[in-house]
């Protein structure tokens, strides 16, 4: 067990190192683009004297490499400065729509990965078959569809022809749990549509590469039946390659869906996002940008600790 | 029912059994009608060379075709029930439970994700002969009868963490857990090193007895054959050749094809001996080795070998030979000692070595499969070293191509384009050999080449590679854990044991007793032709001393 401890640590110290790297980068494109947030601020109104006074007020006048440790210093401790447009601390802004994101993922990842998981099963089980083809003809249709698009139909007939759910899925602090997945149930299920294709087709592929092995040979002629020899034999062998694409998805599902939010006027932080970058409001671009990373990373991280906990030559040492 | 009684009761019948197989275009017959019967508690051997059918027609036993394979034709009657026309679950419900099957290689047959024990119960478990506490008892008493150490507890421990000829044990158990009526064995010590084979047979054989369970016994081992089988059954590409009991079998083969297989072993060429007062071509001094962050696997190795020699290097896996191969190319830098080349230090990493020093060491490969790259055409494998090493290029580079593939004795017009799928396993093995030889070294390093051909193909490489050893002056080190081989083509043998070599010298000393302990061992565990040889060997050493070396 010694082994993992320290094989989890040793990837959680270059998770670090990549984050910190990424920080740099962030910072410093932000910091190429023309203009800063002494511009963004005055706008026509600025002149060299008072863009002057105001750069000395925020600090940016001193040195980039200077004012970067500064960031960092505060975004360690989650303080990632005041937004330009609002002089609100940044945190306060995208920290409830962080929450709102997240719960959206979750809500989205609790249906599709074991929705993905079990139907790859499936399709593994009767590969080559009609299922199989109509599945993955299915699943490949809502993949490439754009999810606005996925959206948009979803809205038609699920909320303007039958009126099962709300079309728009805006949040108020007093609803009850019930009321807040019903609220939501119509971008969950754009995103679970678009998720589940990547992660059905990695499981049914991990579990097909496996069935020529010689074990799973050895499983068929101890009269296993083919549903046990899959989810018995090949599936607990299968299973590095089909978490990595879970947390691949995952990480798009915290990162990539601010057109679902747009479609649905969810308040989640890519539309803050997308916000900050039209008003140059750079202190929340970065803080986001840092966020995204992390979650990436952290994914990533716990992809590679999966894998390696379902190896047993890894699990159990000689 | 007395035993002789019982035994003559058939308990498989199989009838003019056709089976035909998928290229990607067409069905072609693999079987081509065979007959096989078998009665019960009895053992018969299927030989052949490989694509002779033995394993297709092991799992045509079990009424279960491959994938891309059908059974086209003929009948399988197993105790009354006929598998050709019995429901797919009909034929399930009859593997693991009577039919069972003891697969090649033990360590890619057990599933690396779950414990020993756990596969074991798994059938058992299904058919609900025990529940699961009794299942599990009754796997012990079996690792225990089958030898196993520690019985009570080697069951819960992963696959990987089990030695190969234990866990091979272990798949024989797992076998036996239904007390099924016949059991195939479908080459199962062919991966094993000749030390562990002995115990993995006696096991067999033993517990074969013990429960009076009928067997085929499918390899390509005549040896291996002669020990276990009551008759025997010789297969050529899908066909029998003819059919005896194992002493008639053995003694008075008919067909000409058997006996050409009985003969095989005869290949011998003179034993040299050094030449005088010249320096050792390569000599490897007091090599000590470790890979990266390992233990120690090789410990003072020291042996030199001469111009145009054969020195064989043998021991069981695991022994260095191949490290110590590594050691001498530079593609693993000794922790200490060091190779000459006639004399002068080698740098230890290949990358500091000149390509002068780099032609003069080439290797050739067990597994020409994966040793050559499927996507390239034969002319660019061979030419490759040939433009690297001489610089040759244009007709000057196809005329050498054309001269390497007549050496190895393919015809250049008709290989120079084709890729190494399409060649049979001998054929790429010959590539390989031309591989070598286009850097025009004066040293080839041949580790286990004939280990994964038939006999009769390794015997045409063996030959070939004595032709060129004349013809061009080579010194060969020799990796091999078959020491027919080494009889054959050997002039020196070094011994090699954990790591450290344990005894050297000319082939026909080493072949004279007394030997070092080990190379005792290793000599007396060559199965021979005899069918008593086993039970003697057994009685010699005394039951309890088989299972030794596979203690953890």
């Amino acid at each position: 067990m010694g082994d993992i401890v320290s094989l989890i640590g040793k990837r959680l110290g270059y998770g670090l190192i990549t984050l910190l790297v990424i920080s740099v980068i962030i910072f410093f494109m932000v910091e190429m683009l023309p203009g800063d947030a002494a511009e963004a601020i005055l706008q026509m109104g600025a002149t060299e004297e008072n863009l002057a006074a105001l750069r000395e007020e925020m600090g940016l006048d001193r040195p980039a490499i200077i004012r970067y440790f500064d960031w960092l210093a505060g975004a360690v401790v989650g303080d990632f400065g005041v937004s330009i447009t609002s002089g609100e601390p940044v945190s306060a802004i995208i920290g409830e729509r962080f929450v709102n994101t997240l719960f959206l993922a979750a809500y989205a990842a609790v249906i599709a990965v074991p929705f993905a998981v079990i139907l790859g099963i499936v399709v593994a089980l009767l590969r080559n078959t009609l299922f199989d083809r109509v599945a993955n003809v299915l699943t490949l249709t809502s993949i490439s569809s754009p999810e606005f698009f996925l959206g948009y139909v979803l809205i038609l007939l699920l909320a303007v022809r039958t009126d099962m759910f709300p079309s728009l899925a805006s949040l108020s602090a007093d609803m009850s749990f019930g009321e807040l997945l019903h609220r939501t149930f119509l971008p969950a299920l754009t995103l679970v549509l678009v998720v589940t294709a990547h992660m059905m087709r990695m499981t049914r592929a991990a579990i097909i590469n496996l069935l020529s092995s010689p074990y799973i040979e050895m499983a068929r002629l101890k009269g296993t039946p083919p549903l046990k020899v899959i989810v018995r034999h090949a599936l607990p062998n299968a299973w590095a390659p089909i978490i990595n694409v879970i947390a691949l998805n995952l990480a798009y599902l915290i990162t990539g869906v601010v057109l679902v939010e747009v479609v649905f006027v969810y308040p989640g932080i890519g539309q803050t996002l997308v916000d900050a970058v039209s008003k140059q409001n750079f202190p929340v671009v970065q803080a986001c940008c840092l966020i995204f990373a992390a979650t990436f990373i952290l994914l990533n991280l716990a992809a590679d600790v999966g894998a390696i906990l379902t190896n047993p030559r890894l699990r159990h040492p000689k | 029912m007395s035993a002789t009684g019982k035994k003559k009761q058939v308990l498989l019948d199989i009838e003019g059994l056709k089976i035909e197989g998928f290229t990607g275009e067409e069905w072609v017959p693999i079987i081509k009608g065979v007959d096989l019967k078998l009665h019960r508690g009895e053992v018969m051997g299927l030989i052949g060379e490989s694509g002779a059918g033995k394993s297709t027609i092991g799992a045509a036993a079990m009424g279960y075709a491959r994938d891309g394979t059908r059974i086209s034709g003929g009948s399988i009657d197993f105790d009354g029930m006929e598998l050709t026309t019995a429901t797919e679950s009909e034929r399930r419900a009859l593997r693991g439970a009577r039919i069972a099957y003891v697969a090649q290689s033990a360590a890619a047959s057990f599933n690396p994700a779950h414990k020993i024990i756990d596969q074991h119960t798994e059938a058992p478990l299904h058919y609900r002969i025990q529940k699961r506490m009794e299942a599990q008892e009754d796997a012990m008493e079996l690792y225990e009868r089958l030898r196993l150490p520690n019985p009570k507890e080697i069951g819960f421990r992963y696959p990987h963490q089990v030695s190969g000829g234990q866990l091979q044990r272990a798949m024989t158990a797992m076998a036996m857990s239904c007390r099924p009526d016949l059991i195939i064995f479908d080459e199962p010590t062919t991966a094993l090193d000749v030390t562990t084979q002995i115990e993995v047979l006696a096991a067999i054989r033993d517990i074969v007895d013990q429960f009076d369970t009928a067997a085929i016994y499918i390899t390509h081992d005549l040896a291996v054959v002669a020990q276990m089988a009551d008759t025997i059954k010789v297969l050529l590409k899908g066909e029998e050749v003819e059919q005896a009991s194992t002493e008639k079998m053995l003694s008075d083969p008919q067909e000409d094809y058997t006996k050409s297989l009985w003969a095989v072993r005869s290949f011998k060429r003179p034993q040299k001996s050094r030449p005088k007062d010249a320096t050792a071509l390569v000599s490897v001094q007091n090599v000590d080795a470790a890979y990266t962050g390992g233990e120690k696997v090789l410990e003072d190795v020291s042996f030199d070998i001469y111009e145009g020699m054969t020195v064989a290097v043998v021991g069981e896996s695991g022994s260095g030979k191949s490290t110590t191969a590594r050691c001498i190319t530079g593609l693993l830098p000794p922790m200490s000692g060091q190779v000459l080349f006639k004399g002068e230090p080698l740098p230890p990493s290949y990358h500091d070595r000149t390509k002068d020093q780099l032609r003069q060491a080439q290797m050739i490969y067990q597994m020409a499969d994966t040793a050559l790259n499927p996507k390239v055409r034969i002319s660019e494998i061979i030419g490759r070293p040939a433009q690297f090493y001489s610089g040759l290029k244009g007709a000057e580079l196809k005329s050498r191509v054309d001269e390497l593939l007549d050496l190895i004795e393919l015809e250049p017009s008709q290989y120079y384009d084709r890729y190494p799928p399409e060649l049979s396993g001998g054929q790429k093995q010959r590539i390989g050999i031309a591989r070598a030889l286009a850097a025009e070294p004066s040293f080839i390093i041949c580790d286990e080449v004939t280990s994964a051909l038939d006999q009769l193909v390794a015997e045409g490489i063996l030959k070939l590679l004595d032709r060129l050893q004349k013809e061009l002056g080579l010194a060969y080190m020799f990796i091999t854990h078959d020491l027919a081989t080494v009889r054959s083509i050997a002039d020196e043998v070094v011994v090699m044991q954990n790591g450290k070599v344990v005894e050297q010298g000319p082939k026909e000393e080493m072949f004279t007793p007394p030997h070092h302990p080990y190379t005792d061992l290793l000599l007396s565990s060559v199965p021979e032709m005899d069918p008593n040889w086993l039970t003697t060997l057994l009685e010699e050493r005394g039951v309890d001393n088989v299972g030794e070396s596979a203690d953890v």
